[in-house]
């Protein structure tokens, strides 16, 4: 059966965890309630962050066995949530609540021609998609993207089995990948599928829509977790609610408003639904916008943002120096 | 719904279907530019064909609020728009515009289903779609070869599917059920073979020498204007997973060599069937009756399908008042009988299939 987007959660054990590049670790987890997972699928579990539960989510990278076998992967990322601590700490034995697989990101079987794109960690969403293509024997190429060789997991692997459909391309070997050229080789009968940073896909998503190609070919999925800077802490106030609270580097505004009790509206919470949507009245620095849901031309004018994943940055540069006052950016809105 | 895997004794008495198949979702001609609703395999489906004439097969159920679809409209190229809030979607399930923002959301797909077109029908894939190869579709050829002419239409059957391929694997029940048009007492007297392999059963009878009942000799008189006298009738069953069965049927001059293969003295057609489950208790029938004699006579099209209807219309009776009956009793077993072999190796097949799927429980 189709997978499906409601959450049944269950129980899973962590059977084998090992580093499979810089900073990222593979977990292979035993749920208690199996169902395979199909390719693009991911799971939704809850991390401990400073003895709290959060949730998280991660893409399934493999299922094996009729899905009593989901394997993870997890790249340490001080700066933008804390989960990826908890999650590097994990030994095998370990108990978590996940949910079985859910679906945002379906492969569609059939279409004449595919080109998945992984940039860094977003390989974890791309690589069982490339393993049913493979086995479907359809025509792809797997384009894999990331700074540095030992910092790309599971790039062997990925030769391995793909051979000359792997395409790698590695910024520190002189090998980046030209955007416009790899667009170019879309044709109309061609779906794009892609996941990694917010500057990657954002310039694919512009060489698709100027070559004229139909956007709905163009997949990616996004778990709010990038930007074009890097998190800062910021401030927001709410005079509506008489608030100010501090957003440190490893907490969205969201949940820094929620943890100091203000009611806020929220679905998604990765930036696609817009209902956690604000009205920014005042503003001393720069938006970040990190969501999918506003046009270019709506985040240019930075009267609302999506507090779910957007952030302030003190400069329009990213440097601290170019700021207009010292100290951190300060946001002043007004809650839906 | 409660299944035992094949090694019990007992006899499940319906049966949930495999979703790994191919199940026809309707008639090439039912699926226009209007999109229509069917439930197909528990699911609602929205079909729709799109400007270039291909059909397509969505949930009918939109991403945003389950407005279903098929109430909706084709808009350009292979799109539906839901008919609540406007959201559009292209064939393959996705969300080429949402009016109320300036972006799509990314996730905003419905499940779209593999279609292939074959032998007049829409087929659909309702399970797994990386598993969807067009080459598992079942063999009709009859449907669409020069060599066969006839028509056919489809029943809403008041049961779960196996209880109808239970009835056309054994066709004993004509005697009782059709007495008035094929049924004849030399049905249940004469031998009969069940071979079983793969994915197939045929179950072969042969009548010998006998009188041919009201249908036969009417067919008989329209190819041999005149024919009176004895006849060697046959029936071989063809099944194929999870729920086609072509029926070979004939009569020919009795001692005329048929039985040998020399049919020239006789009229043949075949029974097309094929069952699409609608839910666990009813079915989507589809059958035709096809011919390979007088193949341009509309007439003889048009006479056969009215007789077949009216013979089919004894079946959904029973069938209907056989499921109603299981229902009513829930702790009586279902027993078997030397007849029903046929019937017996389609359920091990297709329990076969469950299991694959993960979806037959062992039992106690
Ligand atoms: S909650 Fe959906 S965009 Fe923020
Ligand atoms: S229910 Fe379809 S657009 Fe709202
Ligand atoms: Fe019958």
């Amino acid at each position: 059966m189709a997978a499906t987007n409601i959450e049944t959660w269950q129980s899973a054990t962590v059977i084998e965890t090992l580093p499979v590049a810089t900073g990222i670790t593979r977990i292979v987890l035993e749920p208690s309630m199996p169902v395979s997972a199909e390719p693009g699928t991911h799971i939704d579990l809850m991390v401990e962050i400073e003895g709290e539960a959060v949730k998280r989510s991660y893409s399934v990278v493999e299922s094996t066995h009729g899905g009593t076998r989901l394997v993870i992967s997890v790249m340490k990322a001080p700066l933008s949530r804390g989960g990826s601590i908890f999650m590097h700490s994990l030994i095998p034995g370990a108990r978590l609540d996940i949910t079985q697989p859910l679906q945002n990101f379906p492969l569609r079987v059939g279409a004449q021609r595919y080109i998945l794109l992984a940039g860094g960690i977003g390989v974890t969403a791309i690589a069982n998609m490339a393993a049913v293509l493979k086995r479907l024997k359809a025509d792809y190429t797997l384009v894999y993207v990331g700074r540095s060789r030992n910092a790309m997991a599971y790039v062997d692997e990925l030769s391995e089995l793909h051979g000359e459909r792997l395409e790698t391309h590695i910024d520190d070997e002189g090998s980046s990948l030209k955007v416009p050229e790899l667009v170019g080789r879309a044709d109309a009968s061609t779906e794009l599928y892609m996941c990694g940073p917010i500057r990657l896909m954002d310039a694919v998503r512009r060489s698709w829509v100027e070559r004229e190609l139909d956007l709905p070919n163009l997949r990616y999925e996004t778990f709010g977790n990038s930007g074009w800077y890097d998190p800062e802490e910021f401030i927001v106030r709410v005079p509506k609610l008489d608030l100010e609270v501090r957003v440190p580097q490893g907490r969205s505004m969201l949940e820094a408003l929620e943890d100091a009790g203000a009611e806020m509206m929220f679905d998604c919470r990765k930036g696609e639904c817009g209902l956690c949507e604000v009205r920014i009245t005042e503003l001393s620095g720069t938006i970040d916008h990190r969501d999918v849901f506003y046009s270019k031309r709506q985040q240019r004018l930075a009267t609302k943002m999506n507090c779910c994943v957007s952030r302030a940055v003190t400069s329009a540069t990213g440097a601290q120096s170019d700021a207009a006052h010292a100290g951190p950016a300060v946001i002043t809105i007004e809650p839906n | 719904m409660t299944v035992v895997a094949p090694t019990s004794s007992t006899t499940n008495k319906v049966l949930p279907h495999p979703l790994n198949a191919w199940y026809v979702a309707a008639w090439d001609h039912e699926v226009t530019r209007k999109p229509m609703s069917r439930r197909i395999a528990n699911r609602p489906v929205a079909l729709y064909r799109t400007e270039d004439g291909r059909a397509v097969a969505l949930a009918d159920a939109c991403w945003h609020r389950l407005a279903p679809l098929s109430m909706g409209k084709t808009m350009e190229k292979d799109t539906i728009q839901c008919p609540y809030h406007g959201i559009v979607y292209n064939s393959a399930g996705r969300c080429v515009s949402m009016p109320a923002q300036e972006t799509i959301n990314p996730s905003a797909t419905v499940p779209s289903f593999p279609i292939v077109e074959r032998y007049r029908y829409v087929w659909i894939w309702m399970g797994d779609p990386t598993l969807a190869d067009p080459e598992l579709v079942p063999d009709m050829h009859q449907m669409t070869s020069d060599e066969w002419a006839g028509d056919g239409q489809t029943i809403h059957a008041a049961c779960n599917f196996q209880l109808v391929l239970d009835n056309l694997m054994d066709l004993t029940h004509e005697e009782f059920v059709h007495s008035s048009s094929i049924g004849q007492e030399e049905l249940s007297e004469s031998d009969f073979v069940t071979v079983r392999e793969g994915n197939k059963v045929t179950v072969t009878r042969w009548m010998h020498n006998i009188d041919a009942p009201p249908f036969w000799r009417k067919n008989m008189q329209d190819k041999f204007p005149g024919f009176e006298g004895k006849v060697d009738r046959w029936q071989i069953i063809n099944y194929e997973a999870p729920s086609t069965i072509s029926i070979d049927v004939g009569v020919a001059k009795a001692g005329t060599g048929a039985p040998e293969g020399d049919r020239s003295q006789g009229v043949n057609g075949f029974v097309m069937n094929t069952l699409t489950p609608e839910t666990d208790r009813s079915s989507h029938y589809f059958w035709a009756f096809m011919r390979n004699y007088a193949l341009d006579s509309q007439l003889i099209t048009t006479q056969l399908r009215d007789g077949v209807h009216g013979v089919f219309g004894e079946d959904e009776e029973m069938l209907k008042a056989q499921q109603a009956a299981i229902d009513a009793n829930p702790d009586y077993e279902f027993y078997n009988l030397n007849i029903d072999s046929g019937g017996m190796w389609v359920r091990r097949i297709i329990e076969s299939m469950l299991a694959a799927e993960g979806r037959l429980v062992a039992s106690a």
